[in-house]
């Protein structure tokens, strides 16, 4: 399977997503966040610092929200992870995440997260598993991980092959199982190690995730039951409606009714917890965003405020007005999704 | 058409015609479906068969996303109608004992 923007696909455009969303003349985010005065929505301050090296990845999942692929040559370079330690120097922000595509397919991804380490950041990354399986190199990298004390997010879908498979890829899941063993072995998910393992559950279709604690129980029961493995938490997250997943909802009739879902899902409670109002994100070529999916989109910050990690100002983003659009009500859906799974 | 997908989103309007019943059904619908001594889990797969049992197919849409909702998968809901379709076809054999008494009280 090839990227929407390697085939040259219409969704590629960023443009063309935005408009396909609003032309359903849904309620409009923004109108929904007035009605309980969120609206402009504006950040409660900057605690994580979301870094998306690179869109390259090992996989080609059918849900990704990146158009991650192999075929995908963004990457950021050690120039712009320069800037971005020094931004983080001067802050006081405590957790960085760092995302992708698979980031550790960024040369420079080892060296990065030491630095980060050395400035005493928690530094989370969004393994996607499979990356730890396929050469040698990767194998290394849970020890790697133990020894900087790197906290480790991984999508697993489903707690079975079938479901996880039609989403990311045949032998998927017999290969996550593998890397969680490696994890598990070096001491990830363990009582005592510190060493933090989460899994990330995304719907395998159109419809919403369930409780994230029942699944959450699911999860430990069928994991720890059939293969022996452990984790910490299990972070539930609502499919966003664009790129490949927009994709797919349009390919299966499925859009219209998601969205609809989606609109009557709205939790005003929710809305007060997404993720933007504590993060920043930050694009492969250093540009600010207020979350991944906005990156995504191609929504940079709010004129007026530093749009690239070079100007980066905790003050002036700290005050910004946060961008929204259709997509948002992904994020304010029933309990709620967030990159640290329901936030309600 | 008599069943439009459309209309199962049109439920509610069930109470333009008679508010009161409506609202009293929609409020005893809704605690049905909470977490008791069953888990809404299991409410729902019960929903699901009890839709094939009953044939309803707003139901059927209805109960199969929600069933996904609440975590379960393709397996559970296919043996929970398997188990709608067992007592439905237990039901017609059952029926055969009254057949076989009737025939044996008429047979020499």
């Amino acid at each position: 399977m090839r990227s929407l923007h390697a085939t040259g696909h219409a969704l590629a455009d960023e443009a063309t997503q935005l408009r396909v969303l609003r032309d359903l003349g849904l309620h409009t985010f923004g109108s929904k966040l007035a009605t309980h005065g969120l609206d402009p929505l504006m950040p409660t301050g900057i605690d994580i610092f979301q870094v998306n090296v690179g869109y390259m990845c090992n996989q080609t999942c059918k849900h990704c929200h990146v158009d991650a692929g192999p075929d995908r040559k963004e990457i950021m370079t050690r120039e712009t992870m320069v800037q971005c330690l020094r931004a983080l120097a001067a802050s006081d922000i405590r957790t960085v995440d760092i995302t992708g595509g698979a980031p550790e397919m960024n040369p420079h991804f080892r060296w990065f997260v030491e630095e980060i380490r050395k400035l005493g950041r928690h530094v989370m990354v969004r393994c996607n598993l499979t990356i730890l399986t396929v050469n040698p190199k990767y194998r290394e990298l849970p020890r790697f991980y133990a020894e900087h004390g790197v906290e480790v997010v991984s999508s697993l879908p489903y707690y079975q092959a079938a479901q996880t498979d039609r989403q990311r890829g045949d032998g998927v899941f017999e290969a996550s199982i593998e890397a969680l063993l490696m994890l598990n072995e070096v001491g990830y998910g363990q009582p005592g190690t510190g060493l933090h393992l989460n899994l990330v559950y995304n719907p395998f279709g159109a419809f919403l995730p369930a409780a994230q604690d029942r699944l959450e129980a699911d999860f430990k029961k069928a994991l720890a039951d059939k293969h022996g493995i452990v984790f910490n938490s299990l972070f539930v997250i609502t499919n966003m409606p664009i790129s490949r997943y927009l994709e797919f909802l349009i390919v299966s009739d499925n859009l219209e009714s998601y969205m609809q879902k989606l609109v009557n899902a709205y939790n005003p409670a929710a809305a007060e917890g997404v993720m933007c109002r504590n993060t920043i994100s930050v694009g492969w070529d250093g540009r600010l965003y207020d979350c991944d999916f906005n990156q995504m989109l191609g929504m940079e910050l709010e004129s007026g405020v530093p749009r690239h990690i070079s100007e980066f100002d905790v003050a002036a983003l700290a005050a910004r007005r946060i961008r929204v659009d259709q997509h948002c009500f992904g994020c304010t859906a029933g309990s709620g999704s967030s990159c640290g799974g329901a936030t309600v | 058409m008599y069943y439009q997908p459309s209309d199962l989103g049109k439920f509610g309007n069930i109470s333009e015609f008679e508010p009161n019943l409506a609202k009293k059904f929609f409020d005893w619908y809704g605690d049905v479906f909470k977490e008791g001594a069953l888990t809404e889990r299991e409410k729902s797969l019960i929903a699901l068969a009890v839709a094939h049992a009953v044939q309803c197919p707003y139901c059927i849409d209805a109960y199969t996303s929600d069933t996904f909702e609440k975590g379960a998968n393709e397996a559970q809901m296919m043996e929970a109608v398997h188990v709608a379709a067992a007592i439905r076809g237990g039901a017609s054999l059952v029926h055969g004992v009254m057949m076989m008494n009737k025939a044996k009280k008429l047979s020499m």
